[in-house]
């Protein structure tokens, strides 16, 4: 009896530390409250703190309105949605990367970034209202998923093999139509808006872009929060999931949906930005091991921080706003190589 | 004698091409039932039907004395655990989360697992002898503690039926040799167990009943003495095998073995 206390513990060494846990939970929220004073108005962090403790403590106003202004209109509006991109994005790469059990997966792998962007674009060609693109943006993305889906349905099942190569054909038919639009706009007005709106940025956002992301942010990342345990019974294979009497082409629908929600919305309030999803699950991987219970909210909180500290950069670096799309990819792909350079591709 | 699964008039195709028809079967409960037949035979097929990943074309499987295709996944996933033959996996996982995959049939769609599904998981691992690799990383250990880590996972399914395809391909002599016993002791402990094989010895030194499988179906189902013959291996493999009758000095037991008539084959090769 003596040789196996473990027997009674019910625990595993993989449960993650409270180090990293606190870590994973303050440094969002670091990150959050320096963005608040970060940018070409100085704003100090003492104000900000007291800007922000106003609308709940009875605090007298020593400040000018425009601070106010600032914070509230601007920076706060700005940081809310980064994070809610960072996060959502990596939350669907996190559980596509489970899902399709290749770790080179990142959450455009079903046409949604390309479908959105052809959304995006059309939009702006037609009429360019803001509201019109978003909404427009969002539908594509949707409907570019259905019609992955429906392509790789075969036999009542949705084999992975067929889901990725339907998804391959999607993003080249719309990233044509995308081409397309791009050929026919207007060179001096219209072809400029698309191109920047492609190459991605959180620059125009407002407070009603943070509230229309929400609903489709909360949704998509609870449902994938629920069935994350089962993403690992999944990336062990269909056959093998569905042996071990997982209900693969219901939970596979769950994810596709969630995913798409998250990825859709994104893509709709900031336009594309690549690299996030892709990368953020692999440094979780490294922080909390592969288990999708940890790796899951893990990628929420690493995604949060990641994007609102890429986009901090992206509107203080230089006087004019680098497009966040750009900088994600121009820091992340050199980072992403030298963490491979360090697993070895080992994956842990 | 009670039986853990019935295959009643079975068939099955893939598209046109027909593997089995009016296949009968049961796996009575304590036994090891061995499946051996030719590549392409059906075995891997049969098995597959046998946990409803496959839907026959006609007849039925019983498992507890209901149809499985009135089963759902789940359902059908508390009695029946699944062996696969190959297997790699993609992300390294604790060996102990590997094991407690096993209890996904027992928890709902939104739950993980609890300490109570851990502890049958360690258990689990400690019946196959390998709770020492609890922490390690799966895709770091050898394909026969990777072997005993899946049968450890089955075990923490708690299944009555236990179904094994090729389980001791890959693996060397001693450790095809320590899958096969565990089978014995899981099958000693009441399960069903129903195997797929290519070694004929297999199913003479482990195996209680052997069904001896060939194109379109069943030639012969019975104890491994009696329905494994020079006669039926020529039948079914289309080689001349001769059967060997021995003495296991230390043992003091007889012993059946065979092994293939290797001038035949060098003659039907060179013809």
């Amino acid at each position: 009896m003596v040789a196996r206390p473990s027997l009674v513990s019910g625990k595993s060494r993989t449960d993650v530390s409270k180090k990293k846990l606190i870590l994973l939970i303050l440094l969002p929220i670091a990150l959050f409250l320096i963005s608040l004073f970060l940018g070409r108005y100085p704003i100090s962090p003492w104000t900000v703190i007291q800007v922000l403790a106003s609308k709940i403590l009875p605090i007298r106003h020593s400040w000018p309105d425009t601070v106010e202004t600032v914070i509230f209109q601007i920076r706060l509006p700005r940081a809310l949605l980064a994070m809610c991109v960072g996060a959502g994005l990596s939350i669907s790469g996190a559980a596509y990367q489970g899902m399709f059990v290749n770790p080179l997966v990142s959450p455009d792998i079903l046409g949604v970034s390309a479908a959105a962007g052809f959304g995006a674009a059309l939009a702006i060609l037609l009429c360019g209202n803001l509201a019109a693109i978003q909404v427009s943006a969002f539908a594509f993305g949707i409907l570019g998923v259905i019609l992955t889906y429906l392509i790789s349905r075969v036999y009542k099942t949705t084999p992975i093999l067929m889901l990725v190569l339907s998804g391959v054909v999607v993003s080249a038919f719309f990233g044509a139509l995308i081409s397309v639009t791009k050929f026919v706009a207007d060179p001096y007005q219209k072809l400029p808006a698309i191109t920047f709106w492609l190459m991605g940025s959180l620059a125009t956002a407002s407070l009603k872009d943070v509230l229309m992301v929400l609903p489709s942010f909360l949704l998509g990342t609870v449902g994938l929060m629920l069935v994350r345990w089962r993403i690992n019974v999944l990336s062990m294979g269909d056959e093998e999931a569905r042996s071990l009497g997982v209900n693969t082409e219901r939970l596979k629908a769950i994810i596709i949906v969630c995913a798409t929600l998250l990825t859709a919305a994104a893509v709709c309030a900031s336009g594309i930005i690549g690299w996030v999803g892709l990368i953020i699950p692999h440094i979780g991987r490294m922080l909390v091991g592969p288990d999708h219970k940890w790796l899951l909210p893990a990628s929420v909180a690493l995604g949060a921080a990641y994007l609102l500290f890429m986009d901090d950069l992206a509107r203080t670096v230089t006087s004019a706003e680098i497009p966040l799309g750009i900088l994600t990819a121009i820091i992340g792909a050199p980072f992403f190589a030298y963490l491979l350079r360090r697993s070895k591709g080992g994956w842990t | 004698m009670e039986a853990g699964v019935i295959v009643k008039n079975a068939s099955f195709a893939y598209g046109d091409k027909d593997i089995f028809h009016g296949l009968n079967l049961e796996a009575p409960k304590g036994e090891v039932l061995c499946l051996l037949g030719p590549n392409g035979c059906g075995k891997t097929t049969l098995l597959l039907c046998l946990n409803g990943t496959l839907k026959l074309k006609g007849g039925e499987v019983r498992l507890a004395g209901r149809d499985i295709s009135s089963m759902d996944a789940t359902e059908i996933a508390r009695k029946v655990g699944f062996v696969f033959q190959e297997h790699s996996a993609p992300f390294p996982y604790p060996v102990m989360d590997v094991v407690c995959m096993g209890r996904a049939p027992h928890l709902s769609m939104f739950s993980a697992p609890s300490k109570k599904d851990r502890r049958i998981a360690e258990e689990a691992l400690e019946k196959v002898g390998m709770l020492h690799l609890k922490d390690k990383p799966y895709t770091k250990i050898s394909g026969g503690e990777r072997q005993l880590v899946l049968i450890a996972r089955t075990i923490a399914q708690q299944p009555e039926v236990i179904l094994l395809d090729e389980p001791t391909s890959h693996l060397d002599f001693k450790n095809q040799t320590l899958i096969l016993r565990m089978i014995n002791r899981l099958a000693r402990q009441g399960l069903s167990i129903m195997m797929s094989s290519h070694l004929p010895n297999h199913a003479l030194q482990f195996s209680s009943k052997v069904a001896l499988m060939r194109g379109g179906g069943i030639l012969a189902v019975g104890s491994p003495d009696d329905v494994i013959s020079e006669g039926s291996l020529k039948e079914v493999y289309g080689i001349d095998v001769r059967i060997l009758i021995g003495r296991d000095e230390t043992g003091g037991r007889r012993v059946r073995f065979c092994m293939p008539a290797i001038e035949s084959v060098d003659a039907a090769a060179s013809r």
